[in-house]
């Protein structure tokens, strides 16, 4: 008796629960709102890699000329990411920003 | 309320299967209102499991035993702490509390990610369900921990005596939190491969799951070892018993599947080999629980026998396949974007260590399973013991060091042999001199492995300080802020790197306790009458007097009676004392005399140890209860049907029988040294995997408009 009173008020209850999504029809997530949500992460992970790179160069681990090869393309990276980045948020990019090579 | 209990089971297994279902229905049809419900009725998912596992738990602390759960391990004069954990120390209750975690960490990660990886969560989302409905089938088809009893007992059977350690009970949770913690960036890894999102998201999106089921696990496993070594009384942490080596298998393919997601983040390139790592992990997550319940190989650690084993092969099988069906699906997408430069790198070295680490728990799989294998081939159960262990582990461990060694000592991409000479000069001399002053003025030499080992440890530690000192003093050069400052800032703003450094110091350290306690212990086995001594090393032990406790063990396990000795221990001008004792705890057996059954049930060493930096002693007894033989079987006949009063006052005056005229104890005394840097090394390690998984500030960073080239160069000097 408890058993079967307690599975019917979870079920509707769960039901209750899961369903709000489907009824709410015109809630679905925005694509373009998952796409910046990742281009947010990756630019602190790229953002994070030119601080290690930098880091590297100044311990002596890395010859100037390789850390500066290195930067060099981490930074076009993250640039392409900015980029990308405003232009799912709708904004113009800056008047002269640079083109990576 | 068992019966809401089990309703919050079977509506858990249909949330779950709810779960799976919407969010591949919502991958497959784009329809994300169907994805947001999965992932919703995985949130419900996690309130079914907590709530389940609430009210066992009350039923646990007020002892209600009419539950078979309760009443098969734990009784009204079980100690609190222990009823409360005596939960997972059955089979049902794991499962209970390995769903549990599981869809909280689920829940977790869901929230985390639900406005990112669109492509991969519903997938994700899909598999945890579906791990977590598996382990909700077993409960609610075979192992329900809410099944009641129709006749309830007066007293419940307690809990197992050999689990009344706090280590033990913390153990447990531990290891499952580092199992369940490894399915997320399993799941995450599947959903990408059916995705096809080969790429760096579900790494970066599920790495600080990984590094905290890492964490975890490795805490769990040297509990384990800490409970082994205070509890068992055989005197060592690990046995390579196969219960150890199966939560010892995933935590060493989950250490390599965490330096190699780097290399993927880096460079793009492993992305095979990291899916297939956290695959193998995840497995071996799997197989560690049924090894510990299915009861099929020998072990000291597996309680009771499973009605589950075959469902769980099942499972696990099912795993292996998709896993690997998949990835050579999508082998062709996992191609990577980049080559190996150097094998002078970071990387190049990443994957070395990899190899190591993988070949280690290659050698673990053999010989655990090696019982099985051989009865299968030859008809005859052969084991391998840790003599065949330790030949094999221990060269693949001092690589192993070394390489924890030099490891961060490379940069990525390359690292011109010159330039890595000058890096490491300190480092290695350091070593070296280390090696010189132990072989002038210690044993050391007596072992070779021990002395490389001592001085790879030097070398790490000789490194880690020097990354540290060099990366202080680069700060310095730009900030001018003072040394501490310097090193604190360092720290905080690159923690995933130097949390890292603190746990490759932490696991050498605790390397050297391995090395140290493992080449130079010293042990003695005496049977010694009270005012006898025996030396083990540099100690004299004299038993002093013998004891006998009841109802009130030292350990407060609730043991009723307990045997022990007073021990005077000395050592040059020191001087010290310890009680070790056996506790002994009633069995409900009818076979038994009514007062027999106080002595013959379950006993228990309590080991006494003086802790120490520089080395433990430790000291072990097991009372000789044979002169009370006579006496208790008279008893059984004399006050069988007695009261309990007069029953309890006859057990207390054959307590004070052989406390009066002991016969001859065995004891065992250890000296074991530097085996407390094992556990202050994995409190480091644990300190530092805590570092890099806490949040960084660069994730709290605001946009900055500008042009992208400054903007990039401005945002970095902010961080």
């Amino acid at each position: 008796m408890e058993y079967g009173l307690a599975l019917l008020a979870l079920a509707a209850l769960i039901a209750l629960v899961v369903t709000v999504p489907l009824r709410r029809g015109d809630q679905e997530e925005r694509q373009d709102q998952t796409r910046i949500e990742e281009l947010r992460a990756a630019k602190e992970a790229k953002y994070r890699e030119i601080r290690d790179a930098e880091l590297d160069h100044r311990m002596g681990k890395v010859s100037r000329e390789d850390w500066r090869a290195v930067d060099r393309d981490l930074r076009d990276e993250a640039i392409e990411i900015l980029r990308e980045l405003d232009r799912l948020e709708g904004t113009p990019p800056e008047p002269g920003a640079r083109t990576p090579s | 309320m068992a019966g809401v209990g089990s309703a919050c089971l079977t509506i858990g297994l249909f949330t779950a299967l709810y779960a799976a279902g919407a969010s591949v229905y919502g991958a497959v049809s784009g329809r994300g209102q169907w994805v947001t419900s999965g992932r919703r009725a995985v949130y419900c998912l996690a309130a079914l499991c907590v709530g389940a596992f609430a009210i066992l738990e009350a039923a646990f602390l007020r002892s209600d035993l009419s539950y078979a759960l309760v009443a098969e391990a734990s009784s009204t004069d079980t100690p609190t702490f222990y009823k409360f954990t005596a939960v997972w120390a059955t089979q049902d209750g794991s499962l209970l509390l390995w769903a549990t975690l599981l869809s909280l960490f689920a829940s977790a990660v869901l929230f985390l990610t639900r406005r990112s990886l669109r492509d991969i969560a519903p997938w994700a989302t899909a598999v945890l369900a579906c791990v977590a409905g598996f382990f909700l089938f077993l409960m609610v088809g075979w192992e329900n921990p809410f099944d009641t009893l129709a006749v309830v007992p007066e007293e419940g059977a307690g809990l197992n005596p050999l689990l009344r350690h706090p280590a033990m009970m913390i153990h447990p949770p531990m290891l499952y939190t580092g199992y369940v913690g490894f399915s997320i960036p399993f799941a995450f890894a599947i959903g990408a491969l059916i995705a096809r999102r080969t790429g760096a998201d579900w790494i970066r999106a599920t790495r600080r799951f990984a590094l905290i089921a890492w964490t975890f696990l490795g805490t769990g496993i040297l509990l384990g070892a800490l409970w082994s070594y205070s509890e068992l009384g055989w005197g060592g942490y690990w046995a390579w018993d196969p219960v150890e080596n199966a939560s010892l298998m995933p935590w060493l393919v989950g250490t390599a599947f965490l330096h190699s997601i780097m290399v993927q983040e880096k460079r793009g390139m492993l992305k095979v080999w990291n899916v297939s790592l956290i695959c193998a992990t995840f497995t071996l997550a799997l197989l560690g629980t049924f090894l510990v319940r299915s009861g099929i190989l020998d072990s000291i650690h597996a309680f009771g026998a499973s009605t589950i084993g075959v469902q769980m092969l099942i499972f696990i099988a099912c795993v292996i396949a998709l896993s690997a069906g998949l990835i050579l699906a999508r082998l062709a997408d996992l191609r990577s974007s980049a080559r190996l430069d150097s094998l002078l790198s970071r990387e190049a070295f990443f994957l070395l260590n990899n190899l190591v680490l993988v070949g280690l728990c290659l050698v673990v799989l053999w010989g655990t399973f090696f019982p099985l294998i051989s009865e299968a081939l030859t008809g005859t159960e052969e084991t391998v013991g840790p003599p065949w262990f330790n030949r094999i582990v221990t060269p693949l461990a001092l690589v192993l060091v070394l390489l924890t060694g030099i490891g961060p000592v490379l940069a990525w991409r390359r690292v011109t042999p010159k330039r890595l000479l000058r890096i490491v000069a300190v480092p290695a001399a350091l070593a070296v001199l280390a090696a010189v002053v132990l072989l002038a003025f210690t044993d050391a030499g007596d072992s070779v492995p021990s002395l490389l080992m001592f001085a790879f440890v030097a070398f790490v530690l000789g490194v880690v300080g020097q990354e540290f000192v060099r990366g202080a003093s680069a700060r310095r050069v730009m900030t001018r802020e003072s040394w501490p400052r310097a090193l604190a800032r360092l720290a905080g703003r690159n923690r995933r790197r130097y949390g890292g450094y603190l746990v490759h110091a932490g696991i050498a350290v605790l390397f050297l306790g391995v090395a140290a306690s493992s080449a130079f212990i010293e042990q003695r086995d005496v049977r010694l009458s009270p005012g006898e001594t025996m030396r083990v090393g540099d100690y004299e032990v004299t038993y002093r007097e013998a004891t006998a406790r009841l109802g009130g063990d030292g350990g407060g396990t609730g043991a009723p009676i307990s045997f022990g000795a007073v021990m005077d221990v000395r050592r040059g001008d020191q001087s010290f004392t310890l009680h070790p004792s056996r506790n002994y705890y009633s069995t409900g057996d009818p076979s038994k005399g009514a007062i027999s059954r106080f002595f013959e049930g379950e006993a228990t060493s309590e080991v006494d140890v003086r802790w120490g930096l520089r080395r433990d002693f430790w000291l072990a007894v097991r009372p000789d209860l044979i002169s009370l033989e006579g006496p208790i079987a008279r008893a059984d006949r004399q006050f069988g049907d007695s009261p309990g009063r007069v029953q309890a006052f006859v057990i207390g005056t054959l307590a004070e029988l052989y406390r009066e005229d002991p016969p001859p104890a065995a004891f065992r005394a250890i000296v074991s040294p530097l085996v407390a840097w094992i556990w202050i090394g994995g409190a480091i390690a644990v300190l530092g995997a805590l570092v890099a998984a806490w949040p960084s500030p660069e994730a709290r960073l605001r946009r900055v408009r500008s042009l992208y080239a400054a903007r990039v160069g401005r945002e970095l000097t902010r961080a």
